[in-house]
Order: C-alpha cells, then structure tokens, then sequence
C-alpha cells in the first residue's frame, strides 16, 4: 500500500470518529416526544394537533414532521396537555398566546389573514364573470 | 390600441416581478418574537441544578426590582460568546437569573467554570416547558422583567457588545 492511500484511510477513519458540531443538548428527547399517548382517541387528537403546530426552529416543518430537539419537546408538551385533559383547541391557544398567529398553520380570519380567505373566492367569481361572458360573445 | 384592458395581465405581470424581486433583494425577517411583551411572568418553579446556586422560581421576580431572565445552555455555542458580555452587565448592576434549558449538572458547571457566572439563580429546565411558557424559540434569549414581574423586553439570539447599553436602558427603565 503506497503512503497515498495509507493516508486517505487514515484520514476516513478521523472523519468517522469526528464528532459533528454539537447543537443539540445531552439530554435524551422528552418522555412524550417520541412516545403515543395510550389512549388512542387521544393520542389521535394530539395528532392532528400537532400536524398543524410550526416547529419555531425549523418554521417550514410541523411539529410533526421534525426531528428538531425543540420539535420534540412541544410534542411532549402538547401530548401531556392532552393528557391531562385539555382539547386540542386549548393548547393551540396556549402557544397562540406566546408566540402569536404564527405558530399555527390554520390561520385564523383576521383583518390579516383575511386576503388569504377571500381571494381564491374573489378571483373564482372574477373567472365565472369571464367565462360567462366570453361563452355570451360566441354565441352571437 | 382600441383595448386599453389587453394591457392590464402585462402589468399585472411586471407588477408580480416587482414584488418578488423586492421580497428576494430583502428578505422578510423570520425571527419568532415572543408574544408575552406586557404579559405578567407566567407561573414556574425551577429546581436548581448547579450546587450552591439555589433554583429558579416566578415568585423572585416582581419584587420591585428589575430583573434580566437569561436563557441559555451549556451545550449552546452563541451563549459562550454572550457570557463575557453577561458579566459586563452583572459588573453594571443589572441582577441577571439564568434558565437553563435541557441541561446537566456537570456540563452546566463547566460552562460556568469556563465562561464565568454572572446569575444569581438558575433553574433548570429539562423539557423546555418553561422556555415555551416564555415564548422563547431559542438559545440565547434574554428577558427583562420588570419591578412588578412584568416582562418588559425580549432580545433575541446573544447579547452583543453593541446591545448592552439598549439592554441597561431597558432595565433601568423597568421600575
């Protein structure tokens, strides 16, 4: 074996044995955060909780979907409000209430968000009022 | 041109170009700022995690003094660049208390050893509820409560140099 490639091994085996940049704690994930609630209704419920709650950390990802520390610790979170007998809207306001409309992915009408709700209707009415009127102008 | 309307989708069209190159030139700010500005400290009890540092409760703020809540972790890269920043702040008088999120022990007391320890308290905060009851996304944020247990003000990611006399005014004033 030429000095070449006995020194890419070595350098392989240093990559492997390299630990990444920690950015993540030492601490094992949350009791809840990888674990079903045993009732299954319920943990239906934080289910679709969940599927509809952004990860702060990675904002494009639900709580769901992400493996982020902080994803899996408001699934602990939301799981054990279920638990404890909250609805599902009730922990949906509880985070509402500190991080604003913005951690929910259901947005609700507000003076806002209210473009969001009125122009796929808007601009549906806008295409029946052309296509009516371009049927019309055939017609003749 | 008898039909001015054939014009209105190419406008439309360059107007649609505007706006995305404006929103590509300068992104939109993505920072998730806590919605608990002017809201009383919601309710904690911390257990302490470092020996002779007592833990970290709700109750020892509003106590007419103003106080900054620091939330930061060991295993945090940005909070080791905040900490000689924090102790300036500490030399300045501001009476800082620490939470301590998803932390041990040992690793929190190394931190400490190394990059000093400006914190009268610190709780630990193993799941992160605390932090979420605060509105924090993130490590390091910090918190100014004032007098009466209010929080006043959140700053996000590390103090800098350049932040500590907005930090200072803050909390002076924060009767």
């Amino acid at each position: 074996m030429n000095m070449q490639s006995s020194r890419s091994i070595v350098l392989a085996i240093l990559l492997l044995l390299a630990a990444p940049a920690a950015a993540d704690s030492n601490l094992p994930p949350a009791r809840y955060a990888n674990m079903q609630i045993a009732d299954p209704a319920k943990e239906a419920e934080a289910r679709r909780l969940m599927e509809t709650l952004r990860c702060l950390v990675c904002q494009g990802q639900s709580i769901a979907d992400s493996d982020a520390e902080m994803a899996g610790d408001m699934r602990a979170l939301v799981r054990q409000r279920i638990v404890a007998g909250e609805t599902s809207g009730e922990v949906r306001q509880w985070l509402i209430q500190r991080y604003g409309d913005y951690v929910s992915y259901d947005p609700p009408l507000s003076p806002v968000t209210a473009p969001l709700w009125l122009a796929p209707l808007i601009l549906l009415g806008l295409g029946g009022l052309i296509a009516t009127r371009s049927f019309k102008r055939k017609r003749r | 041109m008898k039909r001015p309307l054939l014009w209105v989708p190419v406008l439309a069209f360059f107007a649609l170009i505007a706006v995305l190159a404006s929103e590509l030139l300068s992104p939109a700010d993505r920072t998730v700022r806590s919605a608990m500005i002017g809201q009383p400290l919601p309710e904690f009890a911390l257990t302490a995690i470092v020996p002779g540092k007592p833990g970290l409760a709700s109750a020892d703020f509003g106590k007419g003094q103003p106080r900054l809540l620091n939330v930061f972790a060991s295993w945090c890269a940005p909070c080791i660049a905040e900490a000689p920043i924090l102790m300036q702040l500490k030399a300045a008088g501001v009476p800082i208390d620490g939470v301590a999120i998803r932390d041990t022990g040992p690793a929190l007391q190394a931190f400490l050893a190394r990059n000093g320890d400006p914190f009268d308290r610190i709780g630990s905060d193993p799941d992160s509820s605390v932090q979420f009851a605060l509105g924090s996304s993130g490590v390091p944020e910090s918190f100014v409560i004032d007098g009466q247990g209010r929080i006043v003000h959140q700053h996000i990611g590390d103090i800098k140099a350049d932040d500590v006399a907005v930090i200072i005014a803050a909390v002076k004033g924060a009767q």
